[in-house]
């Protein structure tokens, strides 16, 4: 898989496919799609570039230390944005109950707590499809 | 066929008998009167947008109805790549 054709048109597409996810993840609320559909477009691009240009650049794009973080830090992202309820004396992962501003429906800024909710998955599930891919090729290797 | 395959084959055909009497049972597929259509769903389409300030009701009901359901599956993932990685991952030249 070192072809030269292949590389360039990767380097062509998968900066617009990374976009594509994250567009995906920040517009859950508004459109089709959704932090996890989002999360594994973003995963797939890291690994499409692995495959295409190696394990070792792959990784350098990727170290370890941020996939560590990622993996730790995502879900507690998501019990961060669940106390914000608590704090303010509603339920757990309340979000209008505990008096957070809704906006306009169907702008970006729309939803409360739900689009930061989303980032939480969004991230959870990209480092996941990372980790794994990552975790079974160098043991391969 | 050995002796002691009869009455796991009796419990397997008793079970798969049980599990068919159940299936006849459900009520027709797409009815305005199944158990499945009950106030929940009315309240979801209806309240939806307001409830929650979201226009896709499928992130409405995933991040804020049952946001605790989503929040262990995110656990779950977690859990998925803990066991991968410590099943799998070698630690190179460190102690033993």
């Amino acid at each position: 898989m070192r072809d030269f054709i292949l590389k360039r048109v990767a380097a062509l597409l998968l900066p617009f496919i990374q976009m594509y996810g994250l567009y995906v993840i920040f517009h859950g609320h508004v459109s089709p799609g959704g932090s996890f559909a989002g999360g594994i477009v973003v995963g797939l691009a890291f690994i499409a570039f692995a495959t295409i240009y190696g394990l070792e650049r792959g990784r350098a794009k990727m170290p370890e230390r941020i996939t560590t973080l990622t993996e730790s830090y995502g879900t507690l992202w998501y019990g961060i944005m669940g106390m914000v309820g608590i704090i303010k004396g509603a339920p757990f992962l309340a979000n209008k109950l505990a008096g957070i501003d809704l906006g306009t429906l169907g702008t970006l800024s729309s939803g409360g707590l739900i689009s930061l909710i989303g980032l939480g998955v969004g991230i959870r599930v990209a480092s996941t499809m990372i980790t794994l891919f990552f975790t079974m090729m160098e043991e391969e290797s | 066929m050995r002796l002691w395959a009869l009455p796991i084959l009796f419990i397997a055909a008793l079970a798969i008998c049980i599990i068919l009497t159940a299936v006849a049972e459900l009520p027709p597929y797409g009815m305005p009167g199944n158990p499945a259509h009950n106030q929940v769903t009315r309240r979801y389409i209806e309240n939806a947008w307001e409830e929650t300030g979201v226009l896709n009701m499928i992130t409405a009901i995933v991040l804020d109805y049952r946001a605790y359901d989503t929040m262990f599956e995110t656990i779950v993932l977690f859990t998925a790549v803990l066991a991968v990685v410590i099943t799998l991952k070698t630690t190179e030249g460190k102690g033993d």
